[in-house]
């Protein structure tokens, strides 16, 4: 096995799919979009299945959607355009041809040219676009055991027509884990356009085009999560390699990700002549915009999340590292924009608390359980309390990080900690004969305490344990002063 | 290009094999003969001058931006869907297998 060290001659191109998860209907019919765990050949009409005499009709929708993801990418977009046929053989292409825009033959892409900043540990990169373009998605293959196994392939035409909008890379990603990057910003700006939920199951597609500089490439399909991304790419450049340091000829070739077995098999696939003989769709009218509708749509668009990385820094004066982490998940920084808005008494250590808890123990705790903060009943406000609490020394931190799984659920903390009886005491009386206590058992730690006024905390500690973290450190600290003193 | 190999044995050959058409020898060359003849009407076209004319996309071309509200309405039901399908299964419409043995 080759381990790759250099990541230098890599080249690696993609091209991804994203259904436009937000939109209600299908491109170019009414059909609803929400077909996700319906039965199959249910969400479909004659102009999705490709009936003879049925006419597409363009959502208007898409090409809005379409136009704010080319404005947040600096695409150059096309003021005037039509779409073409590409024609071609496959069972989920019910019509024969896949509706879709070309860049050639007089067409236009929706969008041309745009970047994506991604971080790299040198520095910064920019990844560049080829174009944007919106098109149809096939309909679902489903095959009776492995796609090479199965006597027969059975369609699901739910998914067919479905608005997808495809974004080419130029050849410059160097490194897997540079793919992964670029992707995980793309889905942040996707999210921030709030054009599509990319973690539903099917949303998004990704062929990769990767070679070693100076030998052939192959074109990598079927890669249906951006995490499998980065796997499928290193799983291919090690394969490259190891044909390259045995001298055989690596041959330009279309391969397949099997994601069971995490590996890149070549398939030869039936009757597969690579000419798709475009030609412009006759059954839809070109598309026409206007300078004022894409102004009005640019004016419309939300920060990016580049923007409020730097406000984040200004305004409530984070780390560059921690503004990074909260603006990546649009639902986190608007729930933390929230909190540190609700308290007008907040100040940079309150922010700086808010951010900690955010992207530690909460985001832990959304991880683990594989779900987004805006599917659980955590309120800003309830975070908000939470910090308040710990601040006031009314909670310790260590009873906070306990709490947190029943907060994430939708239970008020001040209700925790009376339930749990968990809270501050004060008592004054109550808290003397602690300490009292714990002075009696801990002579050691009161004769270390004449010459190191340090061991003091261990007694604090101690009184902790008594109580189960509920005493008050402050009043603790001055009760057994006081009794040491004496 | 002279009109005899506009038509080419290999241009049958390679159409057909994009149309999914397998072809007979006589078929082949009765089709010859007709794609050459309707090539040749459509080469009439270049007697005229359109050197200044701009190409035509779609013949509506002052009809723009036909839209339609992102509305959902109700489609066909499974069983309307598959009436006419001659190959179906478990709500599927059925096709062959799409890889070679």
């Amino acid at each position: 096995m080759i381990i790759v060290t250099s990541h230098d001659n890599i080249i690696i191109g993609l091209e991804i799919h994203v259904q436009l998860t937000k939109l209600k209907t299908k491109l170019f019919c009414s059909c609803s979009s929400k077909y996700r765990g319906a039965e199959p050949n249910t969400y479909v009409c004659p102009i999705c299945i490709g009936l003879p005499g049925s006419l597409p009709v363009l959502n208007e929708k898409a090409v809005e959607f379409a136009m704010k993801l080319a404005i947040a990418l600096g695409c150059k977009i096309n003021k005037s355009m039509y779409f073409f046929r590409k024609n071609y053989f496959y069972p989920d292409l019910p019509k024969g041809f896949q509706i879709t825009q070309y860049n050639k033959a007089g067409g236009k892409a929706f969008g041309d040219g745009g970047k994506v900043i991604i971080k790299k540990k040198s520095g910064k990169k920019e990844i560049l676009l080829n174009r944007i373009h919106i098109e149809e998605d096939p309909g679902r293959l489903v095959h009776k055991g492995s796609i090479v196994s199965s006597p027969y392939t059975l369609v699901d035409y739910n998914r067919s027509g479905v608005c997808l909008i495809e974004i080419v890379t130029e050849p410059v990603i160097n490194s897997p884990e540079e793919a992964r990057e670029f992707l995980n910003q793309l889905k942040s700006i996707i999210q921030y356009c709030g054009i599509a939920d990319l973690d539903l199951e099917g949303s998004v597609r990704v062929d990769a085009n990767i070679s070693i500089k100076g030998h052939a490439r192959s074109e990598i399909k079927n890669i249906n999560s951006f995490k499998e991304v980065q796997r499928a790419l290193k799983w291919e450049i090690r394969r490259q390699k190891n044909f390259i340091k045995r001298n055989k000829l690596l041959k330009q070739e279309t391969r397949h990700w099997d994601d069971s077995r995490r590996v890149t098999v070549g398939l030869r696939s039936k009757e597969f002549e690579k000419d798709y003989r475009y030609f412009p769709e006759q059954d839809l009218v070109p598309i026409e915009l206007k300078k004022s509708y894409i102004e009005k749509i640019k004016n419309y668009l939300p920060e990016m999340p580049n923007a409020r990385m730097k406000r984040f820094q200004n305004q409530y004066g984070l780390s560059e590292f921690d503004s990074e982490i909260l603006v990546m998940d649009k639902d986190i920084a608007d729930f933390y924009e929230e909190a540190v808005n609700s308290e007008k008494d907040f100040e940079s250590k309150e922010y700086k608390l808010l951010c900690n808890w955010l992207k530690g123990d909460i985001s832990r705790w959304l991880n683990l359980q594989n779900k987004k903060i805006t599917d659980t009943d955590l309120t800003p406000i309830q975070v908000v309390n939470l910090v308040k609490l710990i601040e006031e020394g009314r909670i310790t931190g260590k009873i906070a990080k306990s709490v947190i799984g029943d907060m994430m659920l939708g239970t008020p903390i001040k209700k925790i900690l009376k339930q749990q009886g968990k809270k501050r005491i004060a008592d004054e009386e109550k808290l003397s004969s602690i300490c009292k206590k714990v002075i009696q058992e801990n002579s050691e730690i009161i004769k270390d305490y004449k010459t190191n006024p340090r061991a003091l905390e261990a007694l604090i500690g101690k009184c902790m344990k008594e109580t189960h973290g509920q005493a008050d450190p402050k009043i603790t600290r001055k009760l057994l002063l006081e009794y040491i003193e004496k | 290009m002279s009109k005899k190999e506009e038509f080419s044995q290999e241009t049958i050959d390679y159409i057909s094999k994009l149309a999914l058409l397998e072809l007979t020898d006589a078929e082949k060359k009765d089709l010859s003969t007709q794609l050459n003849d309707i090539i040749s009407y459509f080469h009439k076209l270049d007697d005229l001058d359109t050197s200044n004319v701009p190409p035509t996309r779609h013949p509506l071309e002052n009809i723009k931006n036909v839209y339609r509200n992102d509305i959902p309405t109700e489609g066909l039901s499974n069983e309307e869907a598959l009436q006419n399908a001659p190959h179906k299964k478990e709500g599927f419409f059925k096709a062959p297998k799409i890889l070679k043995d």
